[in-house]
């Protein structure tokens, strides 16, 4: 091949996502995709023409069904991922999302620098989420929160459960389930950009650092050089107790 | 004695009835639809009974601050005579500016008789908003404010109605940019509850429910988490509404014009607030229980919910979103967030190509190396 002196690294393979972590991210996903496109139509339903009689379909009652199973869905998932966060290994713990420290908020100002502005300087080894990715994980966080909120909020009036009744304060706080509506429809837009630039992300890190980021959420492996276990350098934006 | 604005002893609701010329039979008529209303049962149609027979008919004020009075005319269209005919002409024995026969200064000194003749007997009812901007000049009556008068008389009541969206929300004159700072009493009445009957105008069979309740059991009807009435707040227009099972079916009507409004669809997609609105509309109607405006083919436009005139436009169901301009709403605003959102990550794709070719090149030819060293 070539003359030029080329280093080829040796990998190993390290277990990051655990089992859990990999099913509440594709449960995740699934519900927010169905959440957001029934979502849609219960805001603005399309104009389907029908000869039927009105008692003999129920378009609207099937998909508001559909986005109320997903929601209960979305939101016991969410509950569990905050369990995880204080039981699960170290990239899952709940540090590497809330800055708690100096380095956290270091390494957030060069994943700026070097993967949004870059520029030129030291490559940084993020083994899970990087700093900049899991402060941005703790605002999807207060957002899972707001949709709960409100979702369960304009839920409460319909549901005869006492979980969704808990929620009642929500639209009594605002003033009303105008305003709770409009808040959740706003909100969902947050989803939607998040989930751009978040697959779009991944794909930038597996192809410029080439430890399998994509695959990753598949089996749970990544695959770090030998030498970042020989320096000991820092890879979590947040080393957890102990 | 003979200037005496205000008898001594009240007479109770049935000997007003009788006097009035009514029938027992439209009396037991009128008992037995003031049950049903108030959400209680059928056997409890002769404890209303009694109560009416015997209570002394309760001394009301009702006082008229920021509105437009369509509570008041909302209220004497009442679908059975005896609710106006009674509760109001007494009514306006004591006190209310619309439609007492005292004026000047006999109309200032019945109120205050009334209030401390009365004391902590007397039912507070308050149709529109206090205004609190410009120290209240907005709206002031006998040389007060509507805040002192308001105070003044809430001191000693022995229930408060905010009766409207006015007095409830603050309705119109509190919408953006609210120049006389119009304020629902709730926020200015402290230490009292406040039963809230909002609606622009509200039904009026509820004021009367809400009366003939607490004569009945001697305290205030049930109160949701927003203050009002349960039996009359606690469904949205949308769960009693005849043109549901259109809903649920999905099928809407596109434009007031077309097919679907001829064969009585349901509003949604032309801004009906049914769905956010708590109200009894569907249930009691209007004028004598003749209609309700979705009935008449007319999206609800959620009036008695708070700040429905700043919430989005009547006639949609996006609201619009403050600061982008009158025709955006968040779809608009999002679908523009998205576009930069790609235009940005394009960009950064190309630049990350241009800034990390070394390393891309690099991470390549360390893999075609390696693959170069497995056998085949």
């Amino acid at each position: 091949m070539k003359t030029k002196f080329l280093h080829v690294h040796r990998l190993r393979r390290v277990y990051v996502w655990e089992l859990p972590v990999r099913y509440y991210h594709w449960l995740n996903a699934l519900a927010i995709i169905v959440l957001i496109v029934t979502g849609f139509f219960i805001a603005n339903p399309l104009a389907i023409l029908s000869h039927q009689e009105a008692a003999n379909q129920y378009t609207m009652g099937w998909v508001r069904l559909i986005h109320f199973i997903a929601s209960y869905i979305f939101f016991f998932n969410f509950l569990f991922r905050i369990y995880w966060g204080f039981v699960g290994n170290k990239y899952a713990n709940w540090k590497q999302f809330i800055p708690t420290t100096r380095k956290f908020f270091k390494e957030m100002w060069t994943v700026f620098k070097i993967d949004i502005l870059m520029m030129r300087g030291k490559e940084h080894i993020s083994v899970g989420h990087n700093a900049m990715a899991g402060f941005i994980y703790f605002f999807t966080f207060l957002a899972f929160l707001v949709q709960c909120l409100t979702g369960f909020g304009l839920y409460a009036s319909m549901g005869t459960w006492w979980l969704p009744k808990l929620f009642a304060f929500v639209p009594a706080m605002l003033g009303g389930d105008i305003l709770t509506r409009s808040i959740h429809h706003w909100s969902m837009w947050f989803f939607i950009l998040f989930a751009v630039i978040h697959v779009y992300l991944v794909f930038y890190h597996d192809y410029v650092e080439g430890r399998g980021e994509i695959s990753s959420m598949g089996g749970g492996w990544k695959f770090i050089e030998e030498e970042v276990f020989q320096n000991e350098e820092h890879h979590t934006p947040n080393e957890p107790k102990k | 004695m003979s200037n005496e604005l205000v008898p001594m002893r009240q007479p109770t609701y049935y000997e007003e009835v009788e006097r009035k010329g009514y029938s027992r039979r439209d009396f037991l008529q009128f008992v037995s639809m003031m049950t049903a209303f108030i959400g209680l049962e059928n056997s409890a149609m002769g404890q209303v009974a009694t109560a009416l027979e015997t209570q002394p008919r309760l001394p009301v004020i009702w006082l008229h601050f920021q509105e437009c009075t369509c509570c008041s005319e909302s209220f004497i269209r009442s679908s059975h005579p005896i609710v106006a005919d009674i509760l109001l002409d007494k009514i306006s024995l004591d006190y209310t500016e619309t439609l007492m026969a005292a004026s000047g200064f006999q109309a200032e000194k019945c109120l205050q008789d009334t209030m401390t003749k009365y004391k902590g007997k007397y039912i507070l009812c308050v149709e529109g908003s206090v205004p609190m901007g410009a120290d209240g000049v907005y709206c002031m009556i006998g040389g007060k404010t509507s805040l002192q008068i308001l105070e003044e008389a809430a001191e000693n009541a022995q229930a408060i109605i905010a009766w409207g969206s006015c007095a409830s929300n603050g309705c119109v004159q509190s919408a953006r940019p609210n120049p006389t700072k119009a304020t629902p009493i709730h926020k200015l009445v402290k230490g009292k509850p406040v039963i809230k009957v909002p609606g622009c105008p509200p039904i009026g069979e509820v004021m009367a429910g809400v009366i003939v309740h607490l004569l009945t059991f001697g305290r205030i009807p049930e109160l949701d988490k927003l203050s009002r009435p349960k039996a009359f707040y606690s469904k949205r227009v949308h769960d009693t509404c005849y043109r549901r099972p259109f809903y649920d079916a999905g099928l809407y009507v596109e434009t007031f014009d077309d097919e679907n409004a001829r064969k009585g669809y349901c509003l949604y997609k032309v801004g009906c607030k049914g769905p956010s609105t708590y109200n009894a509309c569907g249930v009691m109607k209007w004028n004598n229980g003749t209609s309700f405006p979705i009935q008449s083919g007319h999206p609800c436009i959620g009036c008695s919910e708070e700040n429905y005139w700043d919430n989005g436009r009547l006639y949609e169901r996006g609201s619009s979103f403050a600061g982008f301009g009158i025709e955006s709403n968040a779809d608009t605003v999002g679908k523009v967030a998205l576009g930069v959102t790609a235009a940005a990550l394009a960009g950064h794709a190309v630049m990350t190509n241009v800034r990390k070719k070394k390393l891309i090149l690099d991470l390549e030819e360390e893999g075609k190396q390696s693959e170069h060293e497995l056998k085949s």
